[in-house]
């Protein structure tokens, strides 16, 4: 794996990336200004938010969407709250 | 259809040279070829079709509505881990710009055939360099070829140095259009399965179509890491120069001829000299004979690597020489020169040689250089040492006042 601050003769050429399945090194959750919050009391577990999802920061687990929003790469586009049929999700100024 | 069923031994043969560049293809018998025909190369890649046609080679033939497209099928075909070619000439090179960038940064052993054309506007399909010249700084390795013989040998040995661990960067096979792609000339093909060994199969250590080993081509590359690759393409510019020595010389125990960055044409002695590339070399040693004969020791030195640019050599050949007269066949409108008398400049200033340079830009639209027009250059240079005074630096050679 390329780290930062590495010389020419240690990456690889031709701006090559040999490590497949990388999206999850790098961190966009910086890019944020709104973050989604969502409510459990209201939310109905249709997982439209999940599938909409462009970052998979939607998380469910056993079939149970979690409230745990992966906020290392959600980059607060919010679709999910735009796409929820209850507004059990709201985006909130970071 | 030449040479059908194709070639067992080594044979003199008599081809233009757009039919011997299709025959080294054929002999490569590269996994793709993308290419769009322009004059004067369309002959070239219309030969090697009807060799896809008729079953000759192995090559999936992709036909494209462009030479962008053209560049980026190759590119694609070659990033996916095939050996890939393509060919071209002039606003066909130029529309290839952008991907010619992206090929050389993407490390993509790619050889193509360039038929050397003057670039429009206004329209013009004749010979001259403003093609190539244009493409110097684009990260592809430059071989020039006097005729079709030393275009032939230099495609199949490109693929050779382009493949190469150290190298890994593209190539063009420059060779002059018309004068070189149409003209028919003797020369001598090797037998098919002699360039088969000689260009080996094609394996490269990182490719798209791996699925053992997934990989990503062509990411987004910003201030941190863009710097460090531009580094490496240097460097491995610089590895090319003995690649492509070590290549010419397994190359000449296969054919007996002999290459390597220059050809030094009675160039040890001589007083003046000229440098060409190209087609024009083979006029300038006519005129070298003449003014030999005449007691003039006149040389020449025909430049078969530009890119990368044998500085250190060629500062080493010219470094005892009096005056030198450069031939440039294009037109950098810097107003400083032709873009080979730039690099020849340079490299003599390095060394501190008591020699004076000038430019001739000559040629440009295909218009015709003669044998004594080099001489009458050859007598330009010694005035200048007879006189020590340079009275024009650089000369519109041949141009109406």
């Amino acid at each position: 794996m390329v780290k930062p601050g590495d010389g020419y003769k240690d990456i690889p050429i031709g701006g090559l990336i040999l490590d497949a399945g990388n999206a999850k090194e790098y961190k966009t959750g910086g890019w944020r200004t709104k973050k989604p919050i969502l409510d459990k009391e209201k939310c109905i577990n249709c997982h439209l938010c999940w599938a909409f999802c462009p970052d998979i920061s939607i998380l469910s687990e056993d079939g149970v969407v979690s409230d745990q929003i992966d906020y290392d790469h959600c980059k607060g586009c919010g679709i999910c709250a735009n796409e929820c049929p209850v507004n059990a999700i709201e985006m909130v100024k970071e | 259809m030449i040479l059908e069923g194709g070639n067992k031994v080594s044979s003199k043969v008599a081809l233009t040279g757009n039919e011997a560049l299709a025959q080294a293809m054929r002999q490569i018998n590269p996994d793709v070829v993308a290419a769009y025909p322009i004059t004067p190369q369309t002959a070239m890649v219309q030969t090697f079709s009807q060799f896809v046609a008729d079953g000759e080679v192995d090559t999936e033939y992709v036909t494209v509505e462009s030479e962008h497209s053209a560049m980026s099928a190759t590119v694609g075909a070659s990033a996916a881990g095939s050996r890939a070619m393509t060919a071209t000439a002039a606003n066909g090179l130029a529309l290839m710009w952008e991907i010619l960038y992206i090929a050389s940064g993407t490390r993509l052993p790619i050889v193509m055939p360039v038929v050397n054309r003057a670039l429009s506007g206004p329209i013009n399909i004749h010979c001259d360099h403003s093609d190539a010249m244009g493409a110097r700084d684009s990260g592809w390795i430059q071989l020039y070829a006097e005729n079709a013989q030393e275009a032939y040998d230099n495609a199949i040995q490109a693929i050779r140095i382009s493949e190469h661990k150290d190298v890994l960067l593209p190539t063009m096979v420059n060779l002059d259009g018309f004068i070189t792609s149409h003209a028919v000339e003797s020369l001598e093909i090797l037998a098919d399965e002699d360039v088969k060994e000689f260009v080996g199969e094609y394996q490269p250590e990182n490719y798209l179509l791996n699925a053992d080993n997934p990989i990503a081509i062509g990411p987004l590359d910003l201030q941190d890491f863009y710097f460090e690759h531009k580094m490496q393409q240097a460097v491995a510019m610089g590895d090319a120069k003995q690649v492509i020595l070590d290549i010419a010389k397994e190359y000449k125990e296969l054919t007996a001829r002999e290459y390597g960055f220059f050809e030094s044409y009675k160039l040890d002695d001589a007083e003046v000299a000229i440098v060409a590339l190209n087609s024009t070399a083979g006029t300038a040693k006519a005129a070298v004979n003449n003014l030999r004969e005449a007691g003039v020791k006149a040389g020449l030195l025909k430049i078969r690597v530009y890119r990368p640019f044998p500085a250190e050599e060629i500062a080493d050949a010219l470094k005892d020489i009096k005056a030198v007269a450069v031939l440039d066949r294009a037109e950098s409108f810097s107003t400083n020169g032709g873009p080979v008398f730039a690099d020849i400049r340079s490299v003599l200033y390095d060394i501190k040689a008591n020699v004076e340079v000038v430019d001739y830009i000559y040629g440009l639209g295909g218009r015709d250089i003669k044998v004594e027009e080099i001489e009458s250059i050859f007598n330009d240079l010694q005035e200048i040492i007879k006189t020590g005074q340079v009275e024009n630096r650089i000369t519109h050679f041949g141009v109406r006042q």
